[in-house]
């Protein structure tokens, strides 16, 4: 029966592209959205996650995500390094700034301010430069996306002239770093450079990055920081969930995610449900002709199945390679940098489609089983 | 043994919140090796009563055997089982799959009872050959004229040597000449002696081809003839 199954399908050239259709749009529509959304949404905590030094965020207890910059007081970095267990603690500043450049453009940036000792929240992937030219107190390290975007000729080995505050900063490095949920460029210096060019009633100290001696839990510690200093410390992955968490409930991101995800769904569906129903219905007098001559419900599912299960196949495949292809082209575009199709995102579009499929089929499938064989004769 | 011997048949059908009896009292044997024709007026209920002998549809009252097997507390699975099994069916519409070829089609039943495809079409494509369809096996139904169409039904209907062949209007959707030759080939069938052929028609160039007629109106089994004896 499954040769008849895959005959009928394919006998119908029109219906048999229809369906495949269907299950292609809904698959990329739902895939890509998902995984733009996990981009996206990973993003707001790549600030976090690209300092790997750091076992633990200090910061004002105010604080509901990394682009929020609450001012602590210069005392709490000695509050802080005085805690037991902790084997460093360094300053980090983070905040927007202003350039300008020599034809008088201005430019917002995100300025970095890292220990100038251990550079600690320095990005690590040099393309141009070396890391420690930001020891520098008018040098600068800038992201490749955020040179590209101000001098688009990409020549990262010449050195760019800036003014930030009326302070004279040359670039003299450019890294590779993950993007961040704010895409403007981003400037790393020291922390005393940026003390120095910032202005001084400006949040000091937003940031506090603290490693932790060996063979201790982060999760204790940042717990003994937190009751010592009466500050918030937050391990990198509390930190980065507590980012996350805040864009998706202050912010509009997940309810349009949303939308468009459920949309490819609610089309999808559609699409396959209706074709579906009209191939069954089409073929209805075939089916009665079937069940007359002896082919069982059970075998009819069976045809069904098999016709729902190589277009539900053939369309995922289509949809995830699509998708797949849509990453892969958009690689080097700063937009989607760093976002994939990830498995996780695979296998949830993948039931997500054997149900519109599935709900597809009840829907047509009743008319076939309730069907009377006794029609054949009516002519 | 009859092929088919029914008593008492009657058939309800429901008409919104009435029952209306379209069959009344119908009572027969069907002999094997025999071609028995049923005919009459438009309405008078020849299909309902071939649709119950075959099992499709359930008497209201009265009692059924088909090839020795009692049909009246017989389970609906059981029916598609005895239907696959025992009877072959020939529709006034063809009723065969378009994406499939001939042979395919005429081995449907052979693949319901959980053959292979290639052999199935195989067998079927030998029985295509006895009838007339040499070399068209392997043709669509849309390639094939309305006669060779019928003659694919023919094949479905023989393909898994059933001991009943119903037929209803074989020939309406045919040309006379057509229809004669499909006639024909039923006519040779029914001479097998482990075989019953039954045919209803409202054509009456082709009684002739009956052993037997029986003459039915208004839901009622008025008359039982020989072709030659048969006044229309
Ligand atoms: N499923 C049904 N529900 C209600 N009434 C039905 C049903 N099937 C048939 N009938 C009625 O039963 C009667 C007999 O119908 P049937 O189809 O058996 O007649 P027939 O002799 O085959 O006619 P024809 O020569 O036109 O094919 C008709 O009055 C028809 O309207
Ligand atoms: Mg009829």
């Amino acid at each position: 029966m499954r040769d008849v199954a895959l005959k009928m399908l394919l006998g119908d050239r029109a219906k048999y592209i229809g369906l495949i259709f269907g299950v292609t749009f809904a698959t990329l529509l739902m895939a890509q959205q998902v995984s733009i959304f996990t981009g996206i949404m990973s993003r707001t905590a790549n600030a976090i996650t690209s300092v790997r030094e750091a076992e633990i965020w200090v910061m004002d207890p105010r604080v509901r995500y990394v682009d929020e910059v609450e001012p602590m007081r210069p005392v709490e970095l000695s509050n802080v390094r005085s805690v037991a267990g902790v084997e460093w603690a360094v300053p980090h500043y983070k905040g927007l700034a202003t350039v300008r450049l020599p034809d008088g453009m201005t430019q917002q940036v995100q300025l970095i301010g890292v220990d100038d000792v251990s550079l600690v929240g320095l990005c690590t992937d040099m393309i141009a430069g070396q890391r420690d030219v930001v020891r520098d107190p008018q040098s600068a390290v800038i992201d490749r996306n955020g040179f590209l975007f101000v001098w688009p000729q990409g020549d990262f080995a010449t050195a760019k002239p800036l003014e930030l505050n009326d302070n004279r900063l040359t670039v003299r490095g450019v890294c590779n770093t993950q993007p961040t949920f704010l895409t403007f460029p981003i400037l790393y210096v020291t922390y005393d450079a940026a003390m120095e060019m910032t202005p001084p009633q400006r949040n000091k100290l937003p940031f506090i990055l603290v490693k932790g001696r060996a063979g201790q839990s982060p999760e204790a510690l940042a717990k003994r920081i937190t009751q010592q200093t009466g500050l918030q410390a937050l391990t990198t992955s509390q930190f980065q969930w507590r980012s996350i968490n805040y864009y998706l409930e202050r912010t509009g991101i997940p309810i349009n995610f949303g939308i468009t995800i459920a949309l490819g769904a609610i089309i999808g569906a559609a699409i396959t449900a209706q074709t579906f129903y009209i191939f069954v219905v089409e073929n209805l007098k075939q089916f009665a002709a079937m069940k007359a001559v002896g082919v069982t419900n059970g075998q009819l599912l069976q045809i069904v199945l098999t016709q729902a299960g190589l277009v539900g196949v053939i369309g995922y495949g289509l949809g995830i390679g699509f998708t797949a292809l849509f990453f892969f082209v958009t690689k080097d575009a700063p937009a989607l940098q760093g976002f994939r199709l990830y498995g996780e995102i695979m296998a949830g579009t993948a039931i997500a489609i054997a149900v519109i499929i599935l709900a597809s089929i009840l829907f047509s499938l009743g008319k076939v089983f309730r069907l009377d064989p006794a029609v054949v004769f009516r002519g | 043994m009859h092929a088919v011997s029914f008593r008492n048949i009657a058939k309800d059908f429901p008409i919104g919140d009435d029952r209306v009896r379209v069959l009344h009292d119908c009572s027969a044997d069907i002999a094997l090796g025999q071609m028995t024709m049923l005919v009459g007026p438009s309405g008078c209920g020849k299909t309902t009563l071939i649709s119950i002998l075959s099992g499709i549809l359930t008497a209201s009252e009265g009692e059924v055997t088909v090839l020795g097997q009692s049909l009246t507390r017989m389970r609906d699975h059981h029916k598609v089982l005895l239907r696959r099994e025992r009877i072959g069916f020939i529709f006034q519409q063809y009723n065969l799959l378009p994406a499939l070829t001939a042979a395919e089609n005429a081995a449907m039943p052979l693949m319901a009872a959980g053959m292979k495809l290639p052999e199935a079409a195989e067998r079927a494509r030998a029985i295509l050959d006895g009838i007339g369809m040499q070399g068209q096996g392997d043709k669509l139904p849309r390639q094939l004229s309305g006669g060779q169409q019928q003659r694919v039904a023919i094949a479905r209907a023989l393909v898994h040597n059933p001991g009943l062949i119903v037929c209803d209007e074989p020939t309406a959707a045919l040309d006379a000449a057509t229809g004669k030759a499909v006639m024909a080939i039923l006519r040779d069938i029914a001479n097998d002696p482990g075989r019953a052929v039954l045919v209803v028609t409202h054509d009456n160039r082709i009684y002739n081809f009956a052993d037997r007629i029986l003459e039915m109106s208004d839901g009622r089994l008025i008359g039982d003839f020989a072709p030659d004896a048969f006044q229309h």
